[in-house]
């Protein structure tokens, strides 16, 4: 009788599938999956300890490049941690453009994950779809911030600055005509809520088209219906959080739940999945961009009926403006105290979260009453996600396993941290 | 509405676990408890299926090193006159007399039926630092616990497979205590005559831009009017 011996496979970390650096050793039974363990750590910089050495402020770069496609989130759940342990919250308007940026953000990564989705189980077209949009959205994290990705928009106190009266337009080159880029420019007359305003028009239509691509493309429901079931109540065992949770049946989202900023006073709705599988998934992730896009346009109207301060007027905390600087003594010493030296912030422990594009994104900040972080750690929802790849892939495919790295939307930024 | 529930909870906590709590306290209106290390399996079984509680879900797990808390690089009471670093203290850091021990594991626990957090707390023995897993209680603590294994030499009793995580296999050390240098021991380059990738000490020279100071006199003091802080 021949021996049968099961084969160990090596996937990643440089595989294109593997969404970054994710090495799994799979241990195959011909096709079938019995084990898996992902090796992770590879993008690990000790972000947390990076932190614990710089003054507050300073650290907020670093949390633009946890998850690298939904920066502002991570920024945000750090600010409010700071922000709770100085116990003061930022203008109103602040947190209204701060909301509008989250959920642009959130666009902005479930965009980057259904085409990347996409790409992974062999459908082509949505990735270039999805990328047109997101350039837009780009664009207005450049108009606000100057980076397209790494923002370091918000700050303790409220957000950098005030959104531009005038949106960036594109000047015609050897490459773009003028006709071409009077189109691109045609949304781009206004302010950048103007602009925001139109994106928010078109894009239920843009969602539409992503959705004749995949939603009943028999290819797309075979390589995910029934693939990766969870059961709601083993979900929220193995510290699921976000469209992973909700595609399980599970209504939870701290937007609803545990409403932080404005999240309580704005109209939208909170999807939810029957059966638990990559397509339940998939379906609730689209449904969030529309109700994102909801959000957005209650945040334009409201962002320009509302004109205000977006950023605390307290000069132990936030700098001064230059203005100022130049005439008044007082001022110039705030200033100087700030980029030397930064702000104390009280001691005392505490768990702030928002709910991120990919599930709960929490900052455990510890403060001894210095200014820098005592202990900084980062709950990342991917990570809880990637823990349970072992059961979730258990007696699947090897195809199969490709699916499910996509729909959990695993990026190494905030896993390895 | 909010503090109130704080205080429910608090009260049936308590009642609950009375001889297996050390301190329980709400700050910023959060409620953490510090249990004794070794009742931290019983509790959290308890917390997770008592009708009142069901802290179904473990959030998040980290350890803390307490070994610096407090000690502040720079004394800013004494005037100086000779550059830079002319009040940076070069004391080694000891543990404050106000932490009971140098390691801590703390877990933050949400309970979705009653939509509330809990941040659970326990102090280790300094020499070993050792703890129950409480895998079994909740399965999303498998990698939480490997990463404080990992990162703060934490052992975890009972843990199914304590692997190092997220360093680079074959890594010495625990790099997230305090006496670890954030520059690391070893660095990693490609030999040309080796023709591999070779480890060797580390370059870097340790240095600080901003040194850690405490001050008690500077504190932010306004908050925008109607404005609440997030509870």
């Amino acid at each position: 009788m021949p021996e049968i011996r099961n084969m160990t496979m090596n996937f990643g970390p440089q595989h294109p599938a593997a969404h970054g650096v994710l090495r799994l050793v799979l241990e195959m039974d011909g096709e079938v999956i019995e084990r898996a363990d992902p090796h992770i750590g590879l993008l690990h910089r000790g972000t947390e300890k990076l932190a614990e050495a710089k003054p507050f402020n300073q650290s907020i770069g670093y949390m633009d490049r946890l998850d690298y496609v939904s920066m502002m989130c991570n920024e945000h759940a750090y600010v409010l941690a700071i922000e709770k342990l100085l116990g003061v919250a930022p203008p109103l308007r602040a947190q209204y453009v701060r909301v509008m940026f989250d959920e642009i953000t959130r666009i902005l990564n479930h965009l980057m994950w259904l085409g990347a989705h996409g790409l992974d189980i062999g459908a082509m077209t949505v990735f270039l779809y999805c990328f047109r949009e997101r350039e837009d959205l780009m664009d207005c994290y450049e108009a606000v911030s100057g980076t397209r990705m790494h923002a370091t928009y918000y700050r303790p106190g409220g957000v950098y600055r005030d959104l531009p009266d005038q949106m960036p337009q594109y000047s015609s080159s050897k490459w773009h005509n003028d006709n071409e880029v009077g189109k691109l420019n045609s949304d781009r007359q206004g302010s950048l809520l103007d602009f925001i305003d139109a994106f928010v028009k078109r894009f239920p239509g843009c969602v539409d088209e992503y959705e004749t691509l995949l939603t009943d493309n028999r290819i797309w429901k075979q390589r995910t219906v029934d693939i990766g079931i969870v059961e709601p109540d083993r979900a929220i065992a193995l510290g699921f959080t976000g469209p992973m949770l909700r595609g399980s049946g599970v209504q939870w989202d701290l937007r609803k739940k545990q409403p932080y900023e404005v999240y309580s006073e704005l109209d939208f709705d909170i999807p939810v999945g029957v059966n638990g599988d990559c397509y339940d998934r998939y379906l609730v992730r689209i449904e969030e961009m529309r109700q994102s896009a909801r959000i957005l346009q209650q945040c334009v109207d409201w962002l320009r009926d509302n004109p205000g301060p977006v950023m605390l007027d307290d000069h132990k905390l936030t700098p001064p403006k230059r203005e100022e600087m130049k005439g008044d003594m007082e001022s110039l010493i705030h200033h100087f105290k700030l980029f030397t030296e930064g702000y104390c912030v009280p001691a005392g422990e505490v768990y702030a979260a928002v709910e991120h594009p990919k599930g709960e994104f929490g900052i455990y900040l510890v403060s001894d009453g210095a200014n820098k972080p005592y202990r900084l750690k980062a709950r990342a929802a991917g990570f809880a996600h990637l823990a349970a790849m072992d059961e979730m892939v258990k007696g699947h495919m090897l195809a199969d396993v490709v699916a499910m790295i996509g729909t959990m939307d695993v990026v190494f930024g905030e896993i390895d941290r | 509405m909010k503090g109130q529930k704080v205080e429910n909870i608090a009260a049936i906590i308590s009642e609950r676990f009375g001889d297996a709590i050390i301190s329980q306290a709400v700050d910023r209106g959060e409620l953490t408890v510090v249990v004794r290390a070794k009742d931290v399996v019983a509790v959290g079984v308890r917390l997770r299926d008592d009708e009142q509680l069901l802290f179904s879900q473990l959030s998040d797990l980290s350890g803390i090193d307490y070994l610096s808390y407090g000690h502040a690089d720079w004394q800013t009471h004494s005037a100086t006159d000779s550059g830079f670093s002319r009040g940076v203290r070069r004391t080694e850091p000891t543990l404050s007399k106000d932490i009971p021990a140098r390691f801590a594991v703390v877990y933050q626990l949400l309970s979705m039926r009653h939509n509330f957090r809990l941040r659970l707390k326990a102090f280790l023995d300094d020499d070993a630092p050792r703890i129950d897993s409480v895998v079994d209680v909740w399965p999303s603590a498998d990698w939480y616990e490997r990463e404080a294994f990992d990162l703060f030499g934490i052992l975890f009793n009972s843990h199914p497979d304590l692997r190092r995580i997220l360093t680079d296999y074959g890594f010495i050390g625990h790099p997230f205590r305090k006496d670890f240098p954030l520059e690391g021991h070893v660095e990693v380059r490609y030999d040309l005559d080796k023709n591999r990738v070779i480890y060797q000490p580390v370059s870097i020279e340790k240095r600080v831009l901003v040194p850690k100071v405490t001050r008690e006199d500077v504190r932010v003091v306004k908050t925008v009017e109607g404005a609440e802080p997030d509870a």
